[in-house]
């Protein structure tokens, strides 16, 4: 292996794990505010990319029934297909979290997965069991950097993570309610002690987070094909990334994890099998996790003494 | 909650001394022998009603997820432990007795002993680090596990047949009586489901089956009065695997091939509903939330079609996320305790009510 193959191999872990720290972020944000693991949200990423391309382009729906040729601009469509997830992800909340008060961990795992499988269910009816694609966000030949050769696609990727990363670092270190969603995930009770509004942070957790999940959804799009089904993966890979490094509840180390892990597993799929490629994440995880039992920042453990 | 442990602590810590709380014991678990006449009378009826051998073949699958989910129940209920990652010892034992069979050569009744015992010390070599991890951390984690063992299921294609699976090298066979009617396994899983039914209620009423309530209630509690939590969850562990290894085995024999899509990630997560269902900590619990599961997915996949035209059958999860999710959300106890909670409460209103 050149030194350029791994070069390439390595901008292409860059490209996937930045998906899988978006998603992780999702998870990072929710478990902070709101306590709970939100086993849904790759089904956001699933959701935001179906939708996008529906309203983009010419889809069958329906089992086939009717099919829509909206074919509204790519931007009208990114922006319009973010929003309706978050509106999915304030339901989510609105609907079955706040309803569901409970501190075991068993039944809130099963909640959600429960809110997966129906998230799921409604994609099949809808969008049935075909893959569909995004078109490439900008057209050209792809650039070279040294040996390695890099799609505009992947620069969409990695710029918009990049791009998505400050903002949000922006929103909760230099806004108001930035402040309130880290004092909710510092100490909850405190919070509402300070006048915070805690169930509207916990709502504004939801919402963001599927916002953050559909966007990650849509920029991979157009690099993968992307069906009902594909959610489930993206969301456990991105659970791993949450988990691995910030124990599912520090962003920077969800952001790590997820970059940690895509570089990973492209490595490992280049240099050892490909059919191996989905075991690698989970065989990192199980390893990590009995190494240091809280994610190796170890920000979890007070949160973990407390709750458990 | 808090009255297991209480009761818990209190057994362990001086049960010579109490003889009349050693009767009332007795007299509890007289439910327990009721509820199971109950269940074999209705096991014998049953075969006479149905007649066809789709329905027989249903009551199989319910036995079949019913030993599994008494595993889990018990890991889950009374250890206190989330797995998702049932359906590893599962496939465990569905390859096991295969591969045992096809490359050793042993009768069928051995290849599936053997792939139990190699199970459980899967389950023990597994247990021993995994243990250590906590609630989500131990669930993500055997969820892990089971990606992990579906991707060897499939890539190791020499000792497994990859994707299109293993088919099993012979019948299953005793002495000179093949199993080879769907009538004869729902006998012979039955037989099976009772002996762990009865086995796992005995275990629940011992001494460690409080000593288990008394970990899920609170670990740092029941280490204080003496308990090695550490290695009645590992046993809990090996036992709910050896279980679900002889379902596997069964399964595989039933069946007559195995392959990774029997034991997917969805498969450990509906068992891990039908505890829920059930109620974690409920040993009859189990049985009722795999019997409620099993036939509302079969349910699903057979009217679903017929009530949504143009519906395929697979659109059945729709409906099933959604009822798992109100189930719970109402109630978190699962169906059965979290119907009797509704009872007593209410008869406990009607008692304050009548002594005023």
């Amino acid at each position: 292996m050149t030194p350029d193959q791994l070069f390439q191999l390595f901008i292409a872990g860059l490209t996937i794990g930045s998906i899988y720290a978006l998603i992780a972020l999702g998870f990072v944000v929710i478990h902070n505010v709101t306590g709970v693991i939100n086993l849904a949200q790759g089904e956001f990423a699933m959701l935001g990319a179906l939708i996008a391309i529906t309203l983009t382009s010419e889809t069958p729906l329906f089992n086939r029934a009717f099919t829509v040729s909206w074919n509204l601009p790519l931007v009208v469509g990114i922006v319009l297909a973010t929003l309706l997830v978050m509106g999915v992800g304030a339901l989510v909340y609105l609907i079955v979290i706040r309803a569901a008060r409970t501190d075991s961990v068993i039944i809130q795992i099963i909640i959600t997965i429960g809110i997966a499988i129906a998230l799921r269910g409604i994609a099949l009816i809808i969008w049935g069991t075909d893959p569909y694609r995004l078109p490439e966000f900008s057209e050209g030949p792809p650039i070279h950097i040294g040996g390695a050769v890099l799609t505009r696609q992947d620069l969409w990727v990695i710029g918009s993570a990049l791009a998505l990363f400050i903002l949000l670092y922006l929103f909760f270190q230099r806004t108001f309610i930035g402040a309130s969603l880290r004092a909710c995930s510092v100490n909850r009770t405190a919070a509402r002690l300070m006048g915070i509004n805690v169930p509207h942070m916990m709502l504004l957790a939801f919402v963001l987070s599927a916002g953050i999940g559909a966007l990650a959804g849509i920029v991979i799009a157009p690099k993968t094909f992307m069906g009902y089904d594909t959610g489930t993966y993206l969301g456990l890979k991105g659970f791993v990334a949450a988990i691995v490094i910030g124990g599912l509840s520090d962003e920077r180390g969800a952001i790590i994890g997820g970059l940690l892990l895509g570089i990973l597993e492209i490595l490992a799929a280049g240099l050892i099998s490909s059919g191996y490629k989905d075991a690698i994440a989970f065989l990192v995880l199980v390893v990590v996790l009995l190494v240091q039992t809280t994610g190796i920042l170890r920000r979890g453990t007070r949160r973990e003494a407390a709750g458990v | 909650m808090e009255r297991t442990t209480v009761s818990a602590s209190h057994d362990t810590a001086s049960a010579t001394t109490l003889a009349p709380a050693r009767q009332i014991k007795l007299l509890a678990r007289h439910p327990n022998l009721i509820a199971f006449a109950i269940l074999v009378g209705v096991l014998a009826l049953l075969p006479l009603i149905l007649k066809n051998n789709y329905q027989i073949s249903v009551l199989n699958f319910i036995g079949l997820n019913t030993i599994l989910t008494v595993g889990l129940a018990l890991l889950m209920g009374y250890a206190g432990q989330v797995s998702l990652g049932q359906a590893v010892f599962y496939g465990l034992g569905g390859y096991g007795a295969g591969i045992l069979a096809q490359r050793a050569g042993i009768p069928p009744f051995a290849a599936i002993v053997g792939a139990a015992v190699i199970t459980g010390l899967i389950a023990l070599l597994l247990g021993i680090p995994l243990l250590r991890l906590r609630g989500h951390f131990l669930a993500v984690a055997t969820l892990g596990l089971n990606v992990i063992f579906l991707l060897i299921a499939t890539n190791e294609t020499d000792l497994t047949g990859g994707p299109n699976g293993l088919s099993m090298p012979t019948d299953l066979s005793l002495g000179n009586f093949v199993f080879d009617t769907d009538f004869e396994f729902y006998i012979l899983i039955w037989l099976v489901t009772l002996a762990i039914l009865a086995l796992s209620l005995n275990i629940v009423n011992s001494r460690i089956g409080r000593a288990f309530r008394a970990i899920h209630s609170s670990e740092i509690a029941a280490e204080t009065l003496g308990v090695n939590t550490a290695r009645l969850k590992l046993q809990v562990l090996v036992l709910s695997a050896v279980y679900a290894s002889v379902a596997g085995s069964l399964y595989a024999y039933w069946i007559g091939i195995v392959s990774p899509s029997d034991f997917s990630i969805s498969f450990s997560i509906e068992l891990v509903v039908m505890v829920a269902i059930g109620g974690l900590a409920s040993v009859w619990g189990a049985i009722f939330g795999a019997a409620v599961v099993t036939l509302l997915i079969e349910l699903l996949r057979n009217f679903l079609p017929q009530l949504l035209r143009g519906a395929s059958g697979e659109q059945q999860i729709v409906a099933f996320g959604i009822l798992l999710v109100l189930i719970m959300v109402l109630m978190p106890e699962g169906l059965t305790t979290g119907t009797w909670k509704y009872i007593r409460k209410w008869r406990d209103q009607k008692k304050v009510s009548n002594s005023k």
